[in-house]
């Protein structure tokens, strides 16, 4: 259900993105991207593996014809990965003219988080996946991490 | 063209100026040595039909630096080409050239062309009046046309243009600016050139031109013959008759072919005659091309191989499809040659750089090319033109000595800097050759370890690899920053630039005999025969041009030297093994060398043999480069889709050695 929802191509609603955020979780925890990155979300399909990689950069896929990288978020977290299932999303972001896909457990939705909601991170650096984390978003549902992409992907 | 396309034109204009202005240097650094009639012909023809374009499409800076050089030539012409300074007139028309390049660019990059010529201009009318005063004192012929007086005489000119030439107004103006250019008072009718309505007084009546010049009548025959889509015009003295024209000036009677073709509309004032048969294209329409080639490519192996078509008896589908297969590849063929591009040009304006930093540098060096006629992809083309600069800069500013230090360490005192591009299997060879000092390889490794870039002791480093030092950016061991180099700019561009194209550089040296830079350029880009070989889950594709052999290893083959190295005997000769799933750190369940294949694989003259879980076909390939967010991987070159959709890594065999 939650997969069905995340498969539609956000593109189209570029115009309105402000304080949208994409939400996925992984490890169990919640993320957020901002939409304007989020080039479309895909199912996970079968990932070439590259030689001479960093273990988060799974490989890459044939995205109709174009080729792209893919990496785990949980892996770049360094959480243990877990086998995909029918949940699985690769999330595609078009950063600064990469287009690089994010291995994700689960998309949940697209969440409007405005301003007055979102808060820095506590500068106390306590765990590894803090680095990328740019800001914390409060929700309905609770609290969203939102990642930083440049940190995430370099 | 009845709609006035300006963009379309400027395309076509800056287009055509860069293929004369290529001509045009070729020709001048050919005159330097001496220049011949034919020489002064082709370069007077040149500089006349820029001249007439400039004019035509309002680039005045351009048209009169190209007129100042059309005067000098047009002299020298004249003079049957007299004994003179060839390298003083190269000097001049080599820095007129620059000007109009440079203005070119501009207009190129759609800025506006505002250079001044003057300058130019000025420095060349200089040199032909110190010409011509010389020529005039021992020349008597030269006095004949002095006493004309100061006001000259006066003639009525007609032009009439081809039916139909467009833009009558703006080729009326050109005319009569190119004769007030040339010191003649001119007067016209319609007098408003510049009112579009000018256009039809001159289809139906000509253009009447009133000239005074003190330059003879054959000087103005041959100046208004020159006129671009004209059909014919009448010339005649106004007032005071003169003596019939043919008698006093042969050559007015008889004008050089060449300008007659001006006139003529079949030829089009750019094209030399006999190249009717070639056509130019776009290239992004070459590139589209190619794109869909690829798809076609791709798309012919997913209908062929369709997993719906498996276990189905279907003989002459079969055939059908082995023909379809034949006739993509042919189309593919010529596909493919279209876009090749001999290296003729690009290695030609190497001369020009060797020319001026030899005058510069006060160095004696002679350029010589050989395999010129080797062919490279057009896209490719375009990215070797600056690393082979950098490297004959370097070459020259580093490598070959002065003339005294040559004569000294017993060598001829002219420097050679060779130039040589063949074919190597997929690849083009380019090797830039010179018999100078070569280089210091102590040198290289005390600025390397003062970088920080050493991780073992100087005497760890083999020479390739010391050598490749100098391509790292910033890299100079030149004390002094000259015009050249010095900078540590300039090596890097070569192996960023080759890299983008998948090439690679190799450098050798000897102390004191020279040095070799070896640029190793893929011949395309595009679509290559590959074989499908798998290896763990995956299958990875083989250049099929650098297979040389696959067979089934026996056990007893295969042996270990003391280091553990892994080897095989095939017919008597010893080769390493390259085991492909330890090289990519792949797993596999094909460990045993009885269960797999070996397949032997060459780059350059080295032989290995590469050791993989199965062969599984001959395939084309599109080669696609990887995604730049993965930094390339030793031993793997692209990938590639199969018909299936998945994705196939390329095998680059050049990275199983050194």
């Amino acid at each position: 259900m939650a997969t069905e929802s995340a498969l539609i191509d956000i593109q189209e609603e570029e115009d309105s993105t402000k304080d949208l955020y994409l939400t996925f979780r992984i490890a169990g925890a919640d993320y957020a991207v901002e939409v304007g990155y989020i080039k479309e979300i895909i199912t996970i399909c079968p990932v070439t593996v590259v030689p001479e990689t960093p273990p988060f950069i799974k490989g890459i896929i044939n995205l109709r014809g174009d080729i792209v990288p893919v990496i785990s978020v949980r892996a770049r977290f360094g959480q243990p990965e877990i086998p995909y299932d029918d949940a699985t999303c690769i999330v595609v972001l078009d950063f600064d003219d990469y287009i690089i896909g994010l291995i994700v457990d689960k998309v949940k939705g697209v969440a409007t988080i405005g301003e007055e909601n979102i808060s820095a991170p506590p500068s106390a650096k306590l765990s590894f996946a803090n680095e990328f984390i740019k800001n914390i978003g409060r929700a309905k549902e609770g609290v969203t991490l939102m990642l930083d992409i440049y940190k995430l992907l370099f | 063209m009845s709609e006035f396309d300006r963009e379309s034109m400027l395309e076509m204009f800056t287009f055509e100026m860069n293929q004369l202005l290529e001509s045009l240097e070729e020709n001048v650094l050919r005159g330097e040595s001496g220049y011949s009639m034919e020489n002064i012909n082709e370069i007077f023809r040149v500089m006349h039909t820029i001249k007439g374009s400039a004019a035509m499409m309002m680039f005045p800076n351009i048209s009169t630096a190209a007129h100042g050089i059309e005067d000098l030539f047009f002299y020298l012409r004249e003079r049957n080409a007299p004994d003179m300074d060839y390298s003083r007139i190269t000097d001049l028309v080599l820095e007129s050239m620059d000007f109009i390049k440079g203005e070119i660019a501009k207009i190129e990059s759609g800025a506006p062309s505002d250079g001044d010529s003057a300058e130019y201009v000025s420095r060349i009318r200089a040199y032909l009046q110190s010409l011509k005063e010389r020529a005039a004192a021992p020349e008597p012929e030269a006095a004949v046309e002095a006493p004309r007086g100061a006001d000259g005489d006066t003639f009525a000119a007609r032009i009439i243009y081809e039916d139909g030439t467009e833009m009558l107004n703006v080729r009326a103006f050109a005319a009569a600016h190119n004769l007030r250019q040339r010191g003649m008072t001119v007067s016209h009718e319609p007098s408003d050139l510049i009112d579009e309505a000018a256009s039809d007084y001159i289809a139906e009546n000509g253009l009447r031109l009133i000239i005074t010049t003190d330059q003879g009548v054959g000087a103005l025959r041959d100046m208004l013959s020159e006129t671009i889509y004209m059909k014919e015009f009448t010339l005649e003295p106004a007032e005071t008759p003169a003596p019939k024209t043919s008698a006093e000036d042969p050559k007015a009677a008889a004008p050089e072919p060449s300008e007659k073709a001006a006139a003529h509309p079949a030829a089009r004032p750019a094209r030399p005659a006999g190249q009717q048969s070639v056509i130019s294209v776009n290239v992004s329409k070459l590139d589209e091309l190619l794109k869909l080639m690829g798809e076609l490519v791709i798309s012919e192996a997913m209908v062929t191989q369709n997993p719906e078509l498996e276990n189905l008896e279907l003989d002459s589908f079969h055939k059908e499809t082995r023909q379809l297969r034949k006739i993509i590849k042919d189309i593919q063929d010529a596909v493919m040659s279209m876009r090749m591009v001999p290296l003729a040009t690009t290695f030609f304006k190497m001369h020009r750089i060797v020319r001026d930093m030899c005058k510069q540098l006060g160095k004696d060096i002679r350029l010589d090319v050989i395999g010129d006629e080797t062919e490279v992809d057009k896209n490719i083309i375009e990215h070797i033109s600056d690393p082979l600069m950098h490297i004959i800069r370097n070459s020259i500013d580093h490598g070959i000595e002065t003339p005294d230090a040559r004569v000294l360490g017993g060598k001829p005192e002219t420097g050679v800097v060779q130039l040589e591009a063949r074919n190597s299997g997929s690849d083009v060879l380019i090797t830039v050759r010179d018999d100078g000092a070569g280089l210091d390889r102590a040198k290289i490794l005390k600025k390397a370890r003062s970088a920080g870039l050493l991780t073992k002791p100087d005497e760890d480093y083999a020479d390739r690899e010391a050598f490749q030092f100098i391509f790292m950016p910033g890299f100079s061991t030149n004390d002094q920053v000259t015009e050249f180099s010095g900078r540590g700019v300039g090596m890097d561009v070569v192996s960023k630039n080759l890299e983008k194209v998948g090439g690679s550089v190799l450098v050798e040296s000897a102390a004191g005999e020279g040095s070799t830079f070896t640029l190793k350029i893929p011949l395309t880009l595009a679509i290559i025969e590959g074989m499908m070989i798998k290896m763990g889950g995956g299958k990875y594709i083989l250049p099929i041009i650098s297979i040389k052999d696959s067979f089934k290893p026996r056990r007893g083959d295969v042996f270990r030297d003391p280091s553990g190295n892994e080897m095989i005997t095939v017919r008597g000769e010893v080769y390493n093994i390259v085991r492909l799933y330890e090289f990519f750190g792949l797993p596999t369940r094909v460990t045993e060398v009885e269960d797999g294949i070996m397949i032997m694989v060459e780059n350059g003259d080295e032989t290995v043999c590469a050791f993989a879980d199965e062969l599984v076909g001959e395939q084309q390939v599109v080669v696609k480069s990887l995604p730049k967010y993965i930094k390339k991987p030793r031993g793997i070159s692209g990938c590639t889709l199969l018909g299936n959709g998945d994705i196939s890594l390329i095998i680059d065999v050049a990275g199983f050695f050194g």
